[in-house]
């Protein structure tokens, strides 16, 4: 809120005068200005992405928000690490479903909140009563044998988010996944197996269907 | 008789009404330097490249058109742009109303504010902190799907991104209690206990807003300041406001509010840009907030203020030294000074030595702040013969008696601190007397005021107990004639005729 970087007072009347016009995206702002020198526009470096930018701000934002967090076995992108861990938890580790017959394995996605539950239903129920989430909160998708990871109640929004490539959530039908997305963030490495194999979480429709 | 030398941030009388006038006059002191202002008000963050806000009223099929455009256009181009109009047209307060009013407008909103499309994700995030800004509540409540989002996005690492997403929060909080109460079960204080580890100071500077905000609603104190406290942002508060290479002032002004909302109940139903300081201190707040080390910060950080007022011109100084100052005074309230163990700082003699830099600072830069001070010396010297004597040893008298003209208030406050320092016995009396302190008193005593004659009396009183010399000092200097002047107000009466008896007899 200053009238320069450092501390956030305006200097002339020694105070944080709301009215005060800041960026916060100070590089963001200059670079919108059409005398600002520009760089030549680039593309995206994580390969299967071709989004354009002109601003490294931009390129910033959208790397993010769209790969820093993003599980290395189905292209889903999370907004945090710790949505990220919960997801590889409940879909790609065998041994949590494993455990998950015997104890409540479901932890609450609220952070500071130490509940579990015995399904993922149950879960939400509990995110919606207590937490007062929405029903249709984008990062706690019921896990899907096929199809976008969308609840069965789309609603014409989701809909139309589908026509645009989908969600965060990148449709995680075998067949459509280009291989190169899985270069980064390797959070179980590869050379690990639960049993037989890291990319069981793919083919095996048996044991999604279990969990709903 | 003399009843104030337990006062802490409660006045001596304690009279309601003197209560509310002292607040009063605190108060506009306080809006003249609009501090409070600042506090409570909005914050907007708009790119300076726009200039000033020249939106035009946006119709409602134009609104439609945007939203329509934004989620389902072809080209990515045209879609932000189309967010880009939007959001200059939610700028004007009549659009925002026409777009909550438009069925299933905020739910694109949301929409497109956790689509896979980072610009356009970044341009709903702006749309809705225009949303926020305003200061219709039913706006404010309109965004409430969108809360859970806003939460989530705290822990994502988009420190820009962050920032905005704060901001809008603080705004809604603010505006909304409908939204508090949805906020707290949703796990906003512990996001905010994540994030206040963030290295970024724009997002700290935003976090303390947030919580700044959170702590002032009126229902904070059973609602809100618990959980907190029970969270591990105290810790994080005040290793913020450690003094040192990487204190940044804007930061650690945020969060000295912050620990001052948390030392001081608000009391009274006051609006929202009149927040009463002069809560009374809740004792389980401060056990809390002492065993976090907050007294020891708050000292170094007076010790770092006193000396970086002496050697900078800064004005923005100031902005910090009052929080501060509060917060020691409430702390102070509810830690005998005098005792053992951590609280070895406040023995130091150099925080006095800050104390009246300070003063003096505030003398020449910001006059207002003069009761803030005040009122620690107050509540240092209360109980503590051993700042009574750093006071003296110090010679510090002399500018403290330089202080009684200015105003009511300070007189009132300078007279209770010589009160202070004058009941701990004979051997500080011989201090106050002989010497100019005397002469001063007579002074105050010709004024009308009827709180700064009380306090005059009750020195007087002490001063003739330890130091009977005194009284033919008052008794040259027509001290007799200046009693009579006000023997006739009922609530002096009784003093005057104690001392005019004293005098008579000596």
């Amino acid at each position: 809120m200053g009238m320069c970087s450092g501390t956030s007072t305006c200097k002339t009347c020694l105070l944080r005068c709301p009215r005060l016009r800041r960026s916060p995206w100070n590089v963001c702002g200059l670079s919108r200005d059409a005398s600002f020198p520009r760089v030549p526009e680039f593309t995206c470096q994580v390969a299967g992405c071709c989004q354009v930018f002109a601003a490294l701000e931009d390129y910033q934002h959208h790397y993010h928000m769209l790969h820093a967090n993003t599980c290395s076995l189905c292209s889903r992108a999370f907004p945090s690490g710790h949505l990220l861990d919960i997801h590889i938890l409940e879909w790609h580790d065998s041994l949590f479903q494993i455990l998950a017959q015997r104890q409540d394995m479901y932890q609450c996605l609220v952070e500071g909140c130490l509940e579990k539950f015995k399904t993922s239903q149950d879960r939400k129920d509990h995110m919606v009563r207590f937490h007062l989430y929405p029903a249709d909160f984008r990062f706690d998708k019921p896990k899907t044998s096929r199809g976008p990871a969308m609840p069965v109640a789309a609603d014409l929004l989701a809909r139309a988010l589908q026509d645009d490539g989908a969600a965060m959530e990148v449709c995680s039908e075998p067949t459509a996944l280009p291989p190169c997305t899985r270069t980064y963030n390797h959070r179980i490495p590869s050379t690990v197996c639960f049993g037989q194999g890291a990319t069981r979480g793919f083919k095996s429709s048996k044991k999604k269907n279990k969990h709903h | 008789m003399w009843s104030g030398r337990q006062a802490r941030f409660r006045p001596l009388a304690c009279g309601v009404e003197e209560l509310r006038r002292r607040r009063r006059e605190r108060e506009a002191a306080l809006r003249k330097a609009r501090r409070e202002q600042h506090l409570v008000s909005k914050r907007l963050l708009r790119e300076d490249a726009e200039g000033p806000c020249a939106a035009e009223l946006l119709r409602e099929v134009e609104v439609q058109q945007f939203l329509r455009l934004a989620q389902s256009g072809t080209d990515e181009k045209e879609r932000e742009k189309a967010l880009v109009s939007l959001r200059r047209g939610l700028q004007h307060p009549e659009t925002q109303q026409t777009f909550i009013r438009l069925e299933g407008s905020v739910r694109t909103l949301v929409g497109l504010l956790t689509s896979n499309r980072a610009l356009l994700q970044l341009e709903a995030a702006r749309c809705l902190h225009e949303l926020s800004h305003s200061e219709q509540s039913a706006v404010a409540e309109a965004c409430l799907p969108a809360t859970s989002y806003l939460l989530t996005y705290l822990s994502g690492h988009s420190s820009d991104f962050i920032e905005l997403c704060l901001y809008t929060l603080g705004n809604l909080i603010v505006e909304s209690e409908a939204v508090r109460k949805q906020l707290l079960p949703q796990g906003i204080v512990p996001a905010l206990a994540a994030c206040i580890q963030s290295p970024y100071v724009a997002v700290l500077e935003a976090l303390g807003y947030v919580l700044s905000q959170l702590l002032q609603a009126k229902e904070a104190p059973e609602k809100i300041i618990p959980s907190i406290l029970d969270s591990t942002l105290p810790q994080h508060m005040l290793r913020l406001m450690q003094p040192g290479p990487k204190l940044n002032l804007g930061v650690a002004v945020e969060f000295a509010w912050c620990l001052h909302y948390i030392t001081c109940r608000l009391t009274g139903q006051l609006g929202k840009c009149q927040r009463s300081f002069l809560g009374l201190p809740t004792q389980v707040n401060n056990a809390v907030l002492i065993t976090h080390g907050a007294l020891a910060t708050l000292v170094l950080l007076l010790l770092d203020l006193a000396g970086t007022v002496q050697r900078v011109d800064d004005a923005g100084l100031e902005l910090l030294a009052c929080p501060v100052l509060r917060c020691l005074s409430n702390l102070l309230a509810e830690v005998p000074v005098e005792s053992e163990g951590e609280e070895m700082q406040l023995r130091d003699e150099r925080v006095m030595a800050a104390l009246f830099i300070l003063l003096q600072f505030f003398l020449q830069k910001q006059p207002s702040l003069l009761p803030e001070g005040l009122w620690l010396l107050n509540n240092l010297t209360a109980n503590s013969p051993t700042f009574c004597t750093s006071l003296l040893s110090l010679d510090l008298l002399e500018p403290l008696l330089q202080l009684l003209p200015l105003s009511n208030v300070v007189c009132i406050l300078v007279l209770t601190v010589l009160c202070n320092v004058a009941e701990k016995g004979p051997a500080y009396c011989q201090r106050l007397w002989p010497g100019p302190l005397l002469s001063c008193v007579l002074n105050t005593l010709t004024l009308s005021d009827t709180e700064v004659v009380g306090q005059s009396l009750e020195l007087l009183q002490l001063l003739f107990l330890y130091q009977p010399e005194a009284i033919q000092d008052f008794l040259q200097q027509s001290g007799l004639q200046a009693l009579e002047q006000h023997q006739e107000e009922a609530q002096l009466r009784d003093r005057i005729r104690a001392l005019q008896q004293t005098a008579i007899h000596a």
